[in-house]
């Protein structure tokens, strides 16, 4: 075979595959979206659309680099490096944010400009401010417990000896795995009431309360409690989490000054206050407004919980309502935008000291 | 960061076992005091799910606890029920199709970028960068909206339309690249770290020996990159495993295609309170988180502790 024959068979073959592919995606893209097939078999052939289609992406394009002549060659390659995640971020993230700001000042159809009117509706509407009034107290209660009960516990636990400790550890954080809305269905029946005289109760919190000779109590009616008890939904899920890293921040602390100081003559309290808590403070504002920021957002707990109802919206879940409930896009848009917004100088705060922390490692 | 495992070892005290049971009780009693009120909620779910209905709409799960080994109080229908006449293995296999694409597309195009923003020379490299960690800030609340809108109708700029109209909304690809485009700023951030961490003499003499970028990638900067592109993996799987938001707007209200959370979240917004059913599904949403959690606790802190402020 001549050295002819054989590129041009090299490169039919490489059209052959080529095709093949592109038939295979298309052929599977049409499969994952026909209602009559087989489950089982649609989500198999979806993972593997995924997980293969990203790496054949990569590996065609390098391909078709090597292919470019020489003098483009190194140029264009760092741009199918980063070039997807650029693309994706462009659409996923540059482009709505800007679309998102843009419709915040249109109407709820998003066809005509309204300037303000969306943020002053929310300013004054009684609704839109008990939502943000709630969204206020969930970032300051929630983070306030989390990280107290957290820390509380690591410095406790860290008294305890390794094993104990770990176990002990293992079952606070492990609501972190779970999802809201998993958790929620958790406190749903923690919480769960019925009316005298309909049964006995099957929450655990009215079997306690009554047993206690009072009458039950529906927990998620009871403005405004009901917001608190939600939050406790939260803090439940993220004590864990400050936990976790507390506890990692308090055993970093030298051993040789909580020795020094014992020797003269601290208390476990001084030492604590003195010693561990200043040493360990740029992680607890690393913590706090980490959980800020996830508490600010918080959606799926309300959501599920109480829809909203009895006073008990935030804005996340406003924005959701808003623009998926009541297809009201402006206000939806503004919503979005006063979530962006207040997220700002929070995360600015975040990571600075994060950078602080990891500058001490 | 540290794993919250690692504790000091401690010298053995050589006292009797009772003197050691008692010794700093109030410190015992209150992480106890603690680790129970943190289980019971649990526990109730997990109890619950394995009642009978009868039961469980009559008498408290604390109940059983007076007669744990009659085999009446025990029963796996609910599962069965959940599972097989509510759809919940769809739901779950829905929830595989999604997370496990919408976890290895965004580590791969992260750590494409990733390499090339740490060890390619452009145009833009800081900047760029910068840009990148930067959408860090930005909530994924903002981009519900446009981003719906774009698959429904395409995207037009100024009047002019640049995107075609996908018809995506109800499709696993349409929740993959949102998920994608959504973990990708944290996911470069780390991973770059990381990768750029890595020593600089590897890839000098891996140039010399003429292996192209896509060779190093592969075969040095990937293997070599294996504990930071776990944990980012695994918090990406949990992410959008435990994701109701994302789920809830582009896959929409379709029950064909719907994941394990909005399964759950519809079950709870039927008429009367179902806890047979909720119980039992809420247990089986939370199975394979669980057992990630368990089985890759160190991962799991590291990818967490990392990967808190996403969203």
């Amino acid at each position: 075979m001549s050295p002819t024959t054989r590129l041009w068979l090299t490169r039919a073959i490489w059209i052959g595959v080529a095709v093949g592919i592109g038939a295979a995606v298309v052929w599977s893209a049409g499969f994952i979206t026909d209602p009559e097939a087989n489950r089982g078999l649609v989500v198999l052939a979806a993972i593997a659309l995924g997980v293969v289609g990203v790496a054949l992406l990569f590996k065609g394009m390098d391909f078709v680099v090597d292919r470019l002549p020489a003098r483009f060659r190194e140029r264009v390659r760092p741009w199918i490096f980063v070039g997807p995640a650029l693309l994706m971020l462009g659409v996923y993230l540059v482009y709505p944010a800007v679309n998102t700001t843009v419709l915040s000042f249109k109407g709820r159809n998003s066809q005509e400009w309204v300037g303000l009117t969306n943020f002053t509706e929310i300013f004054t509407d009684t609704e839109s401010l008990v939502s943000l009034r709630n969204s206020l107290l969930w970032v300051i209660i929630v983070p306030l417990f989390a990280v107290a009960i957290g820390l509380t516990f690591a410095t406790l636990a860290d008294k305890l000896g390794r094993r104990a400790e770990n176990a002990a550890k293992s079952i606070i954080f492990m609501p972190m795995a779970i999802s809201m809305v998993g958790a929620s269905i958790v406190w749903l029946f923690v919480y769960s009431f019925r009316p005298p005289g309909f049964g006995s109760q099957i929450g655990v919190l009215n079997g306690l309360w009554t047993g206690l000779g009072n009458n039950p109590v529906a927990w998620l009616l009871q403005e405004p409690w009901n917001n608190l008890y939600l939050m406790i939904i939260l803090i439940w899920l993220q004590t864990g989490f400050a936990m976790v890293i507390l506890s990692a921040a308090i055993k970093a602390v030298p051993e040789e000054i909580i020795e020094a100081a014992r020797i003269d003559g601290a208390t476990d309290w001084q030492i604590f206050w003195r010693v561990t808590f200043p040493t360990i403070a740029s992680t607890v504002v690393v913590v706090t407004t980490t959980i800020i920021i996830t508490v600010w957002k918080v959606f799926d707990i309300v959501f599920v919980m109480t829809g909203g109802n009895f006073g008990t919206a935030v804005v996340a879940e406003r924005m959701v309502t808003e623009f998926f409930t009541f297809r009201n896009n402006g206000h939806g848009a503004a919503f979005a935008v006063i979530l962006f917004v207040a997220v700002i100088p929070v995360m600015a705060v975040n990571v600075r000291q994060f950078r602080i922390q990891e500058e001490r490692r | 960061m540290t794993a919250a495992t690692e504790a000091v070892p401690r010298p053995k005290a050589r006292r009797s076992f009772l003197r050691r049971a008692f010794d700093r009780w109030p410190v015992k009693l209150a992480v106890a005091i603690i680790v129970v009120i943190w289980l019971i909620p649990t526990l109730g779910l997990f109890i619950t799910s394995l009642r009978p209905e009868s039961d469980i709409q009559t008498t408290g799960w604390w109940t059983t606890l007076g007669h744990l080994w009659k085999p009446s109080t025990w029963t796996f229908a609910n599962y069965d029920f959940v599972l097989f006449r509510r759809g919940f293995s769809n739901a779950f296999l829905n929830t595989l199709a999604v997370t496990i694409p919408a976890t290895v597309i965004p580590i791969t195009v992260a750590a494409f970028a990733a390499y090339a923003f740490a060890w390619m020379k452009f145009k833009g490299r800081q900047i760029l960068f910068v840009v990148v960690v930067g959408l860090l800030v930005v909530p994924l609340q903002m981009a519900l909206i446009p981003i719906l809108r774009l698959y429904t109708s395409g995207g037009h700029l100024f009047g002019i339309p640049i995107i075609p109209d996908l018809n995506l909304t109800g499709t696993f690809p349409a929740i993959w690249l949102a998920h994608t485009g959504f973990g990708l700023p944290l996911a470069v951030y780390l991973l770059r770290n990381y990768i750029g961490g890595l020593p600089s003499s590897l890839f000098e003499s891996a140039r010399i020996d003429g292996a192209t970028h896509f060779q190093i990638f592969t075969r040095l900067v990937v293997p070599l990159s294996v504990p930071v592109l776990a944990s980012f993996a695994i918090f990406q799987f949990l992410w959008v495993w435990n994701d109701y938001l994302v789920a809830l707007i582009f896959l929409g209200a379709e029950p064909r295609v719907q994941v394990i959370t909005q399964a759950i979240a519809l079950l709870v917004g039927d008429r009367g309170e179902q806890f047979h059913l909720l119980t039992s599904a809420a247990f089986v949403s939370m199975i394979l988180p669980l057992t990630v959690f368990f089985a890759l606790q160190r991962f799991f802190v590291r990818g967490l502790t990392a990967g808190s402020v996403k969203g």
